[in-house]
Order: C-alpha cells, then structure tokens, then sequence
C-alpha cells in the first residue's frame, strides 16, 4: 500500500515537473519573453532590466533551473496590464469561480449519477431511452451554445433571469445551470456504462440466482463495484473544474479564474497565463492523488495486495 | 467457372444485407454529413454573396427574406454566405487535425511499440501527461504565448488527442508482432518499415478510424470554443464558433445571427458521434 | 560432403521469473549442441516437448542469437538477427511453422503473399512476380484459384503449402521445418511430407527437419539426431538407427513407434517428462534409465563414434563399451 502512494506521489511530481517544463519550453520557444512580457515599445533600459531580473542573459540550463527555483517560491511573474503579482490577481478570482464551480458540481454528482443508474437498471425503457437522449444531447451540444440557448430563452424572451454580470445570486443560477447541465450528461452516460457493465458480469447474475432479493444485489454488489470507475472521472471533473469553467464565465461574463484566463491569454499577459496553468494542473494533481487515495480504500484489490504496484 | 459465379453472386447479396441493416438515425447523420462536406467543398459556387460583403442598408434582416434567407447581421452580411464560409474553415480544420493527430499518435504508438525500452516508457509518460493536463487550457497557454495564426491553430488542434491513437497502435502493435504474422514477414527479410506499414497498420486500420470519429467531434468543439472566445480564428477568416461569438452581442436584437451557426455546430456534432458510434459498434465491440 | 550450414556448441538459456516477485529461474534450453547440415540433405531432429528442438532450429536458421557456440552458412558466420545483413541473409534460407495461419496476414490474398518475398529482396520485375507466385503454387499443388483466396478460407493442407511457396520463392539453400505437419490431418500429413520430399530432390534444398513424430522424420530424412533436455543423445544414419537403436532412450522412442516388419518389445521409461528447469544432474536421462549406473549421475556422456554412430551414454558408448566394440 504505501509502495502503491508513493509511487502515485512520484507520478504527481513529475507531471508538475512536465507542466513547468512544457511552460517553459513554450515560453523560450515564443521569442524573446522581455520583448513578449513588456511590448515591443518599451524602453530599451527597460528591457534590459527585465533581463537582468529575469535572468535571461544566462545559459539556458540555468535559467530553467532558476525558473524553477522561482515558481518553487511563488515568484510568478507580474501582470503585464496593471504591475500586480500574477498570483494576487488570480487568488482574488478564485472565490467567484468556487462559487459556480461548486454547486454545478453538487448537480452534476446529484442528477448525473442517479439518472445513470436508473438508466441502467431499467435498460432498454423508456426512462433508459430518455436519459441516453439527453445525454447525448449534453455532451454534443457545446458549453457555450447551451449557455445562449438558455440567456435566449430565460433573458430576452422571458427576461426571468438576468444575462451577464456578477451583481446578485440570481446571476449565478445560469451559469450554474449551464455549468452543471453539461457536466450531468457526461456523468449520466458514463455511469451507465459502468453499471451496465457491472450487472453484467457473472457474480451479480450468481447472487441474483442464488435469491439475493434484487435491491440488495445492486446496493450490495453492483453499486460499489461501479463506484471507481466513476470515481475516477469525478476525479477528472474536479480537476478540469476550471477548465469548464473558461467559456461558461465568457459566456456570463462572470469575473472568476476562467475569465482571466481569456482576457490575459488575449492581452499576452503572459505572467498570468503561467499562474494559471500551473493552479490547474496543481488542482488536477491533487484531484488525482486523491482518487488514487480512495480507490486504495475502495479497491480491495490494493487494499490486500501488499506490495502490488498499480498500473 | 461455376465457382467464381457462385462467388460474385454471394458477395453481392451480402453487401446488399449490410446496407439494409444500416439503422435510420445513421443514414439521416451521413446524409447531413454528406452535405457538410459538400457544401465545404463548393462554397463558393453555393454561396450567395461574398462572405464579407456589406450591405449596410439591409443590417439585421431577420431570416425568411428573400434575398437573405438566414437574415443579415450587423454590418449587412449575408448569414447564410458566412455559415457556408464558417462550415468550410471548421471542417478543414477539423479534418486537417485528426488526420495530424491520427498521424502523430500512430507513428509514436508505432516506435513506442517497436523498440520498446526508453522509447516506449517516454511515448506512455507523455501520453500520461497528455490525457491528465485539460487540453483547453494547454491550448490556450500556447495561443497566449505564440499568438493566434491559422497554421499555428491547426498544429494545436492536431495535436489533441494523440495519446488515444498511442496507446491503440501500441498495443495493437505489441500485439500483432506476438501473432505470428509479424515475425513471419520480419523472417522472410522484410524491413521493420515494410512489417509495420503494409501489414500491422492495414490490421488495425480499422480501429484507429473509429477512434477518429470519436476525436473528430471533440475537435470540433474545441474549436469553436476557442473561436467563439475569440483566441482561434480570427477575422476576416470565419468559423462556426466565431459566428457565435460575434452573434453574442446580438442576441436581443437578431437571435438568428448565434443561432445559424450553433445550430450547425450542434447538428454536425451529433451527426459524427451517431456514425462514431455505429461504426464502433459495428467494427470493434470491445471497444466501448 | 560439404556442410552447408555447421554449427558447434550452440547453448541458450532462458530466465524465467515465476510470477513477478518469484526469483529468476536459468532455463538451459540447449547445452552444447553441434552439428552440420550438408548441401542438399536433410537432418531429422527428434525430441519430446522441452528437448529443445525449437529453440535449436531458431538458432540454426540465425533467428535467435546462441549464449554460446556459432553457427555458419556457406563458409560465412551468421549476421546477427535483425541487421540488414540478416535480412538479406534470409533469402536463402527460411522456415517452415507448425501453425501456417498465425504466419500468414489475414488481409491480404494468397497471391500477393507468396509474392511478397521478390518484392522484398528485389528481385524480377513487379510485372513478373505475381506470374512467377501463380508459378510456385503450381509446384506446391495448388490450383490457381486458390491466388485470390485468403488465408482463412483455406484448408490446414493448403495453407501449410501456401508457407512453402512463399519460403521458397528466393530459391533458398536451407530450409529448417519445425513440427510442419503436426497441426494437419494425418491424411494431408502424409501429402506435405512426400511433397517436402519431392520438393528437396528437385531443388536440392539442405533441410533440417524437426519433429517429434518418429515415422514422419524418418520419410524425410538421411540422418536423424535426437535430443533429449537440450542435448544430442544419438545421431546417425536415418535407416540404421530406427533399425538398430543404440541409446536407451533412442530405443524406448522407437519402440513405441509402429514399424513394418516384425512386433518390438515396448519400453516403457518411468520417471518425470523431461524439464529444462530441473535438470537432473550427470546424464540429464538418468532418472528414466533402465541401464543406469552410479557414474550417470555424476558425470555427463560426450557424444562418442561408434562406428556410424554417435552415442552418448556412458553404459552403451563409454571406454568400456569401445573396447567391447573394437574386439
């Protein structure tokens, strides 16, 4: 078991190894980051400063090192618009992207995971049908078209709900909605599949043949077995959290972390960019160790296997 | 000579039995397919006006006119001759990086499988990285960095998905070089490009296909999303999601600008997933 | 008569781990193997499952590189597999499997895998080698309709026949076949070993010919070895040996062979089938003897000439026994 963590510990690392890598090859490959980071005007001292600061004059091993070194200790950069540490401007926006995230969250595990087993426990009805309809209508329909759709329908036709802005909670119903519709689809179909592939293994038609009365051979047998495989994708969600919420904040104009991202990304900001990228891969680091955790508990296989290495 | 006869007559009433058990949502999906392609391919004989002409006495016609069927937009645009437009740059797209990332993906499955080692333990890392990163964001941090150019644009999208194709040649490969056919050809003096091009490839052609389809609505999506956020293809180059982005502002006034192109997003979107999954079912069961 | 292919001393041993934390296990699947294959004959190998015939037959053809020994073709040591050497070494010699359909591409046709070794090493024109692959499976028996078929519309027969004309479509000079008819009816048996038969005579292939199968190897070959736990036991002229076996375990072998002539006494060898992971020290046949002595166990027979013959075994070929012999 602890083999089995640290291992996956390792595996982490090295991923926010690559991340910072990939950042910085990026980077150095995208031409000169003074020119890049202050603009082609400014002033020639300026940009040797920015150099100098930045270490830019050095061979390019050691300015990967330093680079490092740098993001180890917070040092991000600063954004290029208004002279703030990158890290301030996007720890302030964190909060308004919580508060979407989160609850579209709650709806996605709320809706999304029932509707997928009720799905596949009454395979080929009507419910089955319906759900797989709308789940395929989830997933092929774009955030950001959902997102109109529903401004459309609520704001301009019905004017029930407000648009766009951050000003009272009733902004943040559609976003939400958007959010935590599109999410609930993939949820939904995956679930299915799991638990289809679940009762449809040898065991649940043994307990079900040996007299186990029906609900208690999927609360017994089938719904735990399904469990990690969802897990895992929940696990993939809570780490694209913000991801997910890039457009949708776009399309709301909802101040949050993805919404900066646009808007620096636009303006070059490059400093702000790198803060970003690396706040999700740390988030989707972390969402993964802890999958890793739980299946470790929920897996039996791991639990007892002792020395076993996980894949 | 009865025989061949025999034989053609078994093939033809065989095909004949495939086209009929085609299920109705599919034909109807490559129907609409069929004409998205088409209408990317003759765009300008189909398109009624310039995609970028304005005509700014008739701005924001609603759709159902006669000389404008999908209505105009705000500088006078004809809708339906930038849809037509859009339809072209997001299909070329689309196709352009599946066939790149089906391309990269099979060539690094291939040598993952083929030498094996550090080689192989490099190609699974990177797909490990690949899968666990959201590409959105990796895209984005690239457009930050290098600007958004339609050549750049399509490089990044072709490299969504590779890991996918990765991981199906190498082990489709590894696989292949245990059944026999392999090593036979190798031990007849057949140079590894030769065992890998002409034999495994054809043999698992198949499933790397219906991972295309299954990639190739995603790039769609992607595409429009970084479109419709104004970091994928830039004006006066117009795509679905671009279309989506400008008819934004517009949406109290002339719904019908946001709606053409979406609607189309939407449609193609689901027409390819409806044939992915039909193929799949169809080719490979195993693969879910 | 020249060699055409000689190999001295050939050793492979495999490392075996039993399961993933087990400790690695030395399988020795051949231990100082030597022989010699000349131009045009045919070498019969003979072994039980674990003998290591296979793995004996990989290393002759240079498909597998040895731990210990060499192995040269036609003077010239063998290029070291999968160096572009190899590769082309290959056109002249090639190898028969025992099961045709995992060597053959489900894709593609009949035609245009026969074909495809000209279009590998270069040779004829493009033009001429579909004519030239219809050409060979003619030779090999089989009709021209068959050219268009694919590899699982074929019979067992059949396709055992489409591996032989591809193998022998660069004219090679050596063929090893391993266990080539095992996996067919035993009518069909009967039509590829006389076709093997007809084939060498006509084309003058060397070929070493493995099998456990004692009345198939003794069709087709001059001379047969045969091994036991990887390494040779007897070796000597096909006829006399089957008629006068001299090891103990040549003759158990035989004797449950069904021969013309006249009714053998069974042997029957008691003990454990051989295994390559266990070997018994001195004599690896010791356990099974009925001729055992105390010297078997601790040390191993080196293959003696006894007469024709060569034998190893310490009761039947020992000093002793060559004294007995030469008065």
């Amino acid at each position: 078991m602890l083999r089995y963590f640290s291992l996956r510990l390792l595996r982490a690392f090295i991923t926010i190894g690559l991340v910072v890598t990939f950042a910085f090859v990026v980077l150095r490959l995208s031409g000169d980051p003074a020119l890049i980071i202050l603009g082609p005007e400014s002033a020639p001292e300026a940009i040797a400063a920015f150099r100098k600061a930045w270490g830019l004059d050095e061979p390019l091993w050691r300015q990967y090192l330093s680079y490092f070194g740098a993001i180890a200790q917070g040092e991000l950069g600063r954004s290029m618009r208004d002279g703030r540490a990158a890290i301030d401007l996007v720890a302030e926006r964190i909060p308004a992207t919580l508060a979407l995230t989160i609850p579209a969250l709650i709806i996605k595990l709320g809706i999304g995971i029932p509707a997928g087993i009720i799905a596949a426990l009454n395979r080929g009805s009507l419910t089955d049908r319906l759900v797989m309809l709308l789940s395929v209508a989830g997933f092929t329909v774009p955030s950001f078209v959902l997102g109109l759709v529903l401004v459309l329908i609520f704001a301009v036709q019905l004017g029930w709900l407000p648009s766009g802005g951050q000003d009272s909670w009733r902004h943040a119903i559609l976003p939400i909605a958007t959010l935590g519709i599109g999410g609930a689809a993939v949820l939904a179909r995956f679930t299915r599949s799991a638990m289809l592939e679940v009762l449809g293994q040898p065991y649940v038609r043994t307990a079900s043949a040996k007299g186990v009365p029906w609900r208690q051979v999927v609360i017994g047998h089938a719904l735990p077995n399904a469990t990690i495989p969802t897990v895992t994708i929940i696990g993939f969600m809570v780490g694209s959290l913000i991801a997910g919420a890039v457009v949708v904040e776009s399309v709301f104009s909802w101040p949050g972390v993805g919404r900066l991202l646009v808007v620096a990304v636009s303006n070059r900001d490059l400093a702000v960019v790198q803060c970003i990228l690396l706040l999700v891969a740390a988030t989707m680091v972390v969402s993964n160790l802890i999958v890793d955790l739980l299946y470790g508990f929920l897996d039996p296989r791991l639990r007892h296997a002792g020395g076993r290495s996980g894949s | 000579m009865t025989d061949r006869a025999l034989d053609t007559a078994a093939t033809s009433s065989g095909l004949r039995q495939r086209l009929a058990g085609v299920p109705v949502p599919v034909w109807i999906a490559l129907t609409w397919l069929i004409a998205m392609v088409a209408v990317a391919l003759l765009a300008d004989l189909v398109s009624p006006y310039s995609y970028t002409a304005p005509n700014l006495r008739n701005r924001l016609v609603a759709p159902g006119h006669p000389l404008h069927w999908l209505g105009t937009d705000e500088l006078g645009r004809d809708v339906l001759s930038r849809l037509i437009a859009s339809i072209r740059i997001s299909l070329l797209i689309a196709f352009g990086a599946s066939l790149m990332s089906a391309v990269v993906g099979t060539t690094l499955g291939f040598l993952a499988a083929y030498f094996r080692g550090f080689v192989e333990q490099l190609v699974l890392m990177l797909a490990d990285f690949q899968a666990s990163m959201p590409f959105l964001i990796m895209a984005l941090a690239v457009l930050a960095f290098f600007g958004s150019s339609l050549p750049l644009l399509i490089g990044l999208m072709g490299l969504f998905g590779w890991e996918r194709y990765a991981r199906i040649a190498r082990g489709l490969a590894i696989a292949a070089s245990a059944q026999g056919y392999a090593s036979a050809v190798t031990q007849l003096g057949a140079s590894p490009t030769r065992v890998y091009l002409k034999h495994i490839l054809p043999n698992i052609a198949s499933t790397l296909i219906v991972s295309m389809t299954l990639v190739f609505p995603e790039v769609i999506l992607l595409e429009s999303g970084l479109s419709f956020l104004g970091l994928g293809v830039q004006p006066p180059m117009t795509s679905l999601g671009n279309m989506v982005g400008y008819g934004r502002e517009y949406i109290t006034r002339a719904p019908w600008i946001m709606l053409a192109p979406a609607m189309t997003i939407v449609v193609t979107t689901l027409a390819v997933s409806i044939l992915g999954d039909w193929l799949r079912d169809r080719l490979d069961p195993t693969l879910r | 008569m020249i060699s055409l292919v000689t190999a001295r001393d050939l050793a492979r041993t495999y490392q075996l781990r039993r399961g993933v934390f087990g400790r690695p296990v030395a399988v020795r699947a051949v231990d100082g193997v030597s022989l010699h294959v000349g131009a045009g004959e045919t070498l019969g190998i003979v072994g039980e499952s674990g003998s290591g015939k296979s793995t004996l037959g990989r290393m002759v053809l240079g498909l597998e590189k040895p731990d210990g020994g060499a192995v040269t073709f036609d003077g010239a040591p063998m290029p070291e597999p999968l160096t572009a050497a190899w590769r082309r070494s290959r056109a002249r010699m090639q190898m028969i499997y025992q099961d045709p359909l995992g060597a053959l591409d489900r894709r593609l046709t009949v035609r245009d895998q026969v074909a495809e070794p000209l279009a590998i090493h270069g040779l004829g024109a493009s033009s001429e080698r579909m004519e030239k692959a219809l050409a060979m499976l003619g030779r090999v028996g089989l009709s021209r309709h068959v050219a268009s078929r694919y590899p699982h519309e074929l019979s067992g027969g059949q396709r055992q026949r489409v591996v032989l004309a591809r193998a022998l479509m660069t004219d090679p000079a050596f063929l090893v076949c391993d266990e080539p008819v095992s996996a067919l009816d035993v009518s069909i048996q009967a039509q590829v070993v006389n076709l093997l038969v007809d084939l060498q005579e006509s084309l003058g292939i060397a070929m070493l010919f493995i099998s456990h199968d004692l009345r198939v190897v003794r069709q087709v070959s001059r001379r047969v070895a045969v091994m036991y736990l990887g390494r040779i036991v007897e070796e000597g002229d096909a006829d006399d040996l089957f008629a006068d076996p001299r090891h103990p375990y040549t003759r158990a072998l035989v004797s449950a062979a069904p021969a013309p002539g006249g009714k053998r006494e069974r042997i029957i060898l008691t003990g454990e089938p051989p295994n390559p992971a266990a070997r018994p020290p001195g004599c690896a046949f010791h356990p099974r003897c009925p001729l055992a002595e105390a010297r078997c166990r601790e040390t191993a027979p080196a293959l003696t000439t006894l007469g024709g013959r060569r034998v190893a075994c310490h009761v039947v070929a020992g000093p002793a026994a060559a004294t007995r012999e030469a008065a």
